[in-house]
């Protein structure tokens, strides 16, 4: 059976918080969708407030403590990410930013992302199209159509008539599982395949 | 021999003016200016072998016109070699460094090399013309003309970054016909790395701002290379590491004193505690013995190395307190270093370049090739 990496990013600050809460029903719900595909998973979470101190530090020394370093590497290297903040003042949490901001730029290219977000009410639910969208979009990520926006009332309304927050949490992650299965990542090291200087001074005398 | 090791060991100045924290005395440029020649005529004095200076073209930066500032103190000092850390390989124009240097190189008698480095404030790009997302390219089509300015008399040349040369030739020559020794610096860049390998120049990891496994990395990387173009076995490659370090006799002395400094830093402060960044970092405050202990540590990861240079002059420290620094280094470190460095070293790893040993090198080699 081939074994997935699936990287769970949350940045919800409370504790508990519901921003976690809905991380681990988009992940519960990946894993159940993946093992249908026959795949089996590896869910490692990453959870932002424990590394507040560590992403601070990389943007103003250039570098990531070896914790952050490692929690990097989990979600660099992952075959799916499940990326999930707090709304704050209109978008993303700054600590969720910022956590990306300390990333390299090209790490998750090609990575299915499946976005998530919370806040206290519905009047916020865009934020995944106008803010996290456009994010994992820099970054050349494959961010799957649905993602799923959590209000608190979302916690505990619905009936029949609607559709409830376990339907959208239960079709996210089957579409992200989709994305997932058929996907698998693998990164170069940066200090393998360097460019041979001939070539680099080949490519500046081609065009002259 | 005194110098067992074949090390050289210095100090690297960036020459920032930066207030002191415990003070909140400011020095002018003037006086960071003079500071500077201090305290490289003072690592003369103390027995250190080598001074490089950092240039920088925007405050709050001292110093950006290296050779002016090289010349001072090598009318001032003996046997001191001077170095750069770096010269600005990007924005600078080739040309203008072929001619600069080669000059130092005669009126010195031989007592120069440089570090090559491409800076770390974009606007400096802009503001001389340039394009930094053209910054490694910048630095190896600018050094593939310099090389040949030092190594070829009359020079036809057409590039990207500046204007054609035809029939030019760069004056004065280079001293005894042998082109100041080059050292290429970079933190990251694997290309900076390659291009060192390539032509069997030298490569400087800055080893402060980064941990340890990284400086391993790209100074593997070089090493790996220069062996695949020939140049000698990759333990035979030519490498320099910077340093970090502040001393006092008792380790908890040298903690107390520097933490200010530290925690006001223009680059880390007000970031990592400054036991993390020494933990993750080549950082060392410490007593003079723990400064050997780690610096000796350095050559399980690097492999036997010809240059040691510290940084020992920012975030505001004073005059005075570098001053001192330097004759813990000279009368405490730097002997020990050399006499340990020296144990264990295999006899073909070769020694720090200087002039003299690169006449030698170009003497051996045109005797071969006369054969």
């Amino acid at each position: 059976m081939p074994l997935k990496h699936i990287a769970v990013v949350a940045a919800g600050l409370s504790q508990p918080s519901s921003t976690r809460l809905l991380a681990d029903r988009l992940a519960e719900a990946t894993v159940r969708s993946l093992a249908e595909h026959g795949d089996q998973v590896e869910v490692t979470v990453v959870e932002l407030r424990d590394l507040a101190h560590d992403i601070t530090d990389n943007l103003l020394t250039g570098f990531p403590s070896p914790a952050l370093d490692t929690a990097i590497t989990a979600v660099t290297s992952a075959d799916g990410v499940i990326a999930v903040t707090p709304v704050f003042t209109a978008s993303y949490s700054g600590l969720f930013k910022s956590f990306f901001d300390v990333i390299d730029k090209d790490s998750l290219s090609g990575t299915p992302v499946l976005i998530g977000a919370t806040a206290g009410t519905a009047r916020h639910s865009m934020v995944l199209d106008f803010a996290l969208r456009p994010l994992f979009s820099y970054l050349r990520a494959v961010v799957a159509p649905f993602g799923v926006f959590a209000a608190s009332e979302d916690w505990g309304s619905g009936d029949e008539t609607t559709t409830t927050l376990p339907d959208r949490v239960a079709r996210a992650g089957a579409q992200f599982a989709d994305l997932v299965s058929g996907h698998s990542t693998a990164r170069d090291d940066a200090f393998d395949g360097v460019v041979p200087f001939e070539e680099q001074l080949r490519r500046l005398s081609a065009d002259s | 021999m005194e110098n067992k090791s074949g090390m050289q060991f210095g100090v690297f100045s960036v020459g920032d003016i930066t207030t002191d924290p415990t003070t909140g005395i400011t020095p002018t440029e003037h006086e960071r200016l003079k500071a500077m020649i201090t305290i490289a005529k003072h690592a003369e004095e103390v027995g250190l072998d080598v001074f490089a200076a950092g240039e920088h073209h925007n405050p709050p930066f001292v110093n950006s016109s290296t050779t002016t500032l090289l010349a001072m103190i090598a009318a001032q000092t003996e046997k001191l070699l001077l170095s750069t850390a770096t010269a600005l390989i990007t924005t600078n124009d080739p040309v203008k460094i072929a001619e600069d240097y080669a000059l130092l190189q005669h009126i010195t008698d031989g007592r120069i090399d440089l570090t090559l480095g491409r800076g770390n404030t974009g606007p400096v790009y802009p503001w001389f013309g340039k394009d930094i997302r053209q910054g490694i390219n910048l630095a190896i089509e600018n050094y593939a003309l310099l090389h040949r300015l030092w190594t070829e008399e009359v020079v036809d040349w057409k590039g990207h970054f500046r204007t054609p040369l035809q029939g030019f030739t760069a004056t004065p020559r280079p001293l005894d016909d042998v082109a100041p020794f080059v050292w290429h610096g970079s933190i990251r860049s694997t290309e900076i790395a390659e291009q060192a390998a390539y032509y069997g120049d030298g490569f400087f990891a800055n080893h402060i701002f980064w941990p340890a496994s990284h400086t391993a990395q790209m100074v593997k990387l070089y090493r790996e290379r220069f062996e695949h173009y020939g140049h000698g076995t990759a333990a035979q490659a030519i490498v320099g590491l910077g340093g970090q370090v502040f001393m006092a006799k008792n380790s908890q002395d040298a903690v107390k004193q520097f933490r200010p400094y530290f925690d006001n830093a223009p680059v880390y402060g007000h970031g990592p505690s400054m036991e993390d960044f020494t933990a993750q970092t080549p950082l060392t405050v410490g007593s003079p013995q723990e400064v050997i202990d780690r610096t000796l540590g350095f050559r399980d990861y690097v492999g036997d190395y010809q240059r040691q240079l510290f940084l020992i002059d920012h975030a505001g420290l004073p005059l005075k307190t570098v001053l001192e620094q330097l004759d813990l280094l000279g009368s405490e470190v730097v002997p020990v270093l050399r006499r340990e460095f020296a144990v264990g070293r295999p006899s073909d790893v070769p020694d720090a370049p200087t002039h003299s040993s690169q006449v030698a090198k170009r003497d051996a080699a045109l005797a071969v090739s006369a054969l």
